[in-house]
């Protein structure tokens, strides 16, 4: 019977790990995303239920609690959660995994110490103090980060006077303590000093990293979190765990790059909190005083969109700040009325995460087929008659291109004054996030449009529509 | 699985990275937020490891760990699942 048991545990195990695989494939696509994400959460509904058969469970008390709890905070979170905040619940989420596999693996290390360490103690001990190393980290930094993202901790560049030689102190002295505690396995003092330094090394990784970095640092903790789960798998010596881990661990690491080459930056100048030391340096701004700035009012913009026949949206961070989409939508509506091709053109680091945009449009029912990456539209923008910047800055300043002495050369930029004009919907003159001017609202070709972006989307729609009528 | 295992585990472990690697390339970019919510919540497998912990049967420091990494976890497991649907529902093609 009880082998039986064993056997049928595996098997799903095995089954379980084969979803999650399948589920992930089925993300290639928006068409098949859904069902994908439904096998995934099948998979995990399959390995929880039949872990409630592993003889090693002697109550389930505090299981049933734990699951109860667990699910309703989870499903609340779910559905109250905005769709601008999503960078905020996702950096949340990082955390919880990272949490639970740090305490798992402590649970196991308490435990194993009462009876006795296996013969291979080296491995098992090892195995422990990467998880709770890991997942330690990631709890701690994950809370940082939703704290930056939320607003409750500063989005500044934060660094501890002495803050490098710090950092690589605390890892060489956690590495330390769990070569102590193999030496020593009976002293539990060693790794319980693991836990409580890599909860100060997570805060220490993440406050120095500004606000607009955000995204880099969210897709490096989901790949820890990952990584945390992985260890943890080591630990209990069970593959679906370590194959889950290895899964997510690769998908946060690829999202990093992906987040790190949009803003041509190393991944260790962005952990190093890099842009904000150098923003103020020579970007030869001097000339700029002189330069005129032209400005439209809505009557002028709406003249100028209702002779467009082909306009690409620009949208960025000032989209989700102010709640835009849905205008932004009502802009596009009315603008196909009118006959005019209406795209989307997003950066890769628009936004507080991977993907920020495409989900705050998708929720106000702009179809996806209109939303199109860098690469996919960027030689187009000659062809448009107005490119629309909403709350978008440093990703459309041309001196990536033409100005070797900006601190943001090099960054692929979408290549919008190529347009015949181009309007920015804008609150101010004030500079993005790598506090550099950007040349592209001294342009001939460019309009400024000042207003909040929904107030200005907004009135934009209600004068175009009036002068439909 | 015994302890002998170890390499074994680091086998399953670097080919499932290459899988992963391979999957995840093909992801297009819009649904890279998506992506990092449902790989968010596969990362709550650790709840295997917290529902053993937490089922151990008499009441130690183990299992009070185990009972709150199972809450943690089904946050994760749940709140990931529910709202990588909420936002895959919303994705609509013309």
């Amino acid at each position: 019977m009880e082998n039986f048991k064993e056997l049928l545990i595996n098997c799903t195990y095995l089954i379980a790990s084969f979803l999650f695989i399948f589920g992930i494939k089925r993300m290639s696509s928006p068409a098949t995303a859904k069902n994908g994400n439904l096998v995934s959460g099948i998979g995990m509904l399959l390995a929880i239920l039949v872990t409630l058969l592993d003889r090693h469970i002697l109550s389930y008390e505090l299981i049933i609690l734990g699951l109860v709890i667990g699910s309703a905070i989870g499903a609340v979170l779910a559905y109250k959660v905005e769709m601008t905040a999503m960078p905020q619940m996702v950096g949340l989420l990082n955390g919880f995994g990272g949490g639970a596999s740090a305490l798992v693996g402590m649970a196991e290390y308490y435990n194993t110490s009462l009876h006795g360490f296996p013969d291979d103690g080296g491995k098992f001990l090892v195995s422990v103090g990467l998880s709770l190393l890991i997942g330690a980290v990631t709890f701690t930094g994950s809370l940082i980060a939703f704290g930056k993202l939320q607003g409750l901790v500063t989005g500044k560049v934060v660094k501890l006077p002495g803050q490098n030689p710090i950092v690589v102190l605390l890892i060489l002295s956690i590495l330390g303590l769990v070569g102590f505690g193999m030496a020593d396995p009976g002293n539990l003092i060693y790794f319980e000093l693991v836990v409580f330094l890599s909860l100060v090394l997570g805060v220490l990784l993440v406050m120095p990293i500004g606000g607009a970095d955000m995204p880099v640092a969210i897709s490096l903790l989901n790949s820890y979190s990952g990584l945390a789960g992985a260890a943890t798998g080591f630990v209990i010596d069970n593959n679906m765990l370590i194959i889950a881990g290895a899964l997510v661990g690769a998908s946060g690491i690829i999202l990093t790059n992906i987040m790190c080459k949009a803003m041509n930056r190393s991944i260790m100048n962005v952990l190093l909190g890099g842009w904000a030391n150098t923003a103020e340096s020579g970007s030869g701004d001097t000339d700029k005083k002189d330069l005129v700035v032209k400005s439209v009012d809505t009557e002028e913009a709406a003249m100028l969109f209702s002779g467009a026949s082909k306009v690409v949206i620009v949208p960025g961070y000032g989209m989700a700040v102010s709640q835009a989409q849905h205008a932004v939508k009502d802009l596009m509506n009315v603008l196909e009325k009118n006959g005019t091709e209406v795209r989307f053109a997003i950066h890769p680091v628009a936004g507080r995460m991977p993907g920020h945009m495409n989900i705050l449009l998708a929720e106000s029912n702009v179809p996806y087929d209109k939303l199109f990456a860098l690469e996919e539209i960027n030689d187009d923008f000659k062809n448009a008659d107005i490119s629309l910047v909403i709350g978008a800055n440093d990703v459309v300043n041309p001196a990536a291109r033409n100005n070797p002495q900006s601190t943001i050369y090099g960054m692929p930029i979408l290549n919008v004054d190529y347009s015949k004009t181009v309007i920015v919907v804008k609150r101010s003159m004030n500079a993005g996030y790598a506090g550099i001017e950007n040349e592209l609202f001294y342009m001939d070709n460019t309009l400024m449009y000042f207003g909040d972006a929904k107030d200005a989307v907004t009135k934009l729609v209600n004068e175009l529509k009036s002068m439909n009528s | 699985m015994e302890g002998s295992s170890l390499l074994m585990l680091i086998y399953v472990f670097v080919l499932a990275t290459f899988v992963g690697v391979e999957l995840i390339n093909k992801v297009p970019p819009t649904l890279h937020t998506p992506l990092m919510s449902g790989s968010n919540a596969i990362s709550g497998i650790t709840i295997i490891g917290s529902l053993i912990a937490a089922g151990l049967g008499e009441i130690t420091a183990s299992s009070i760990m185990g009972f709150v990494a199972v809450v943690f976890a089904m946050i994760n497991v749940v709140g990931g699942y529910l709202v990588t649907d909420r936002m895959l529902r919303m994705f609509k093609k013309k």
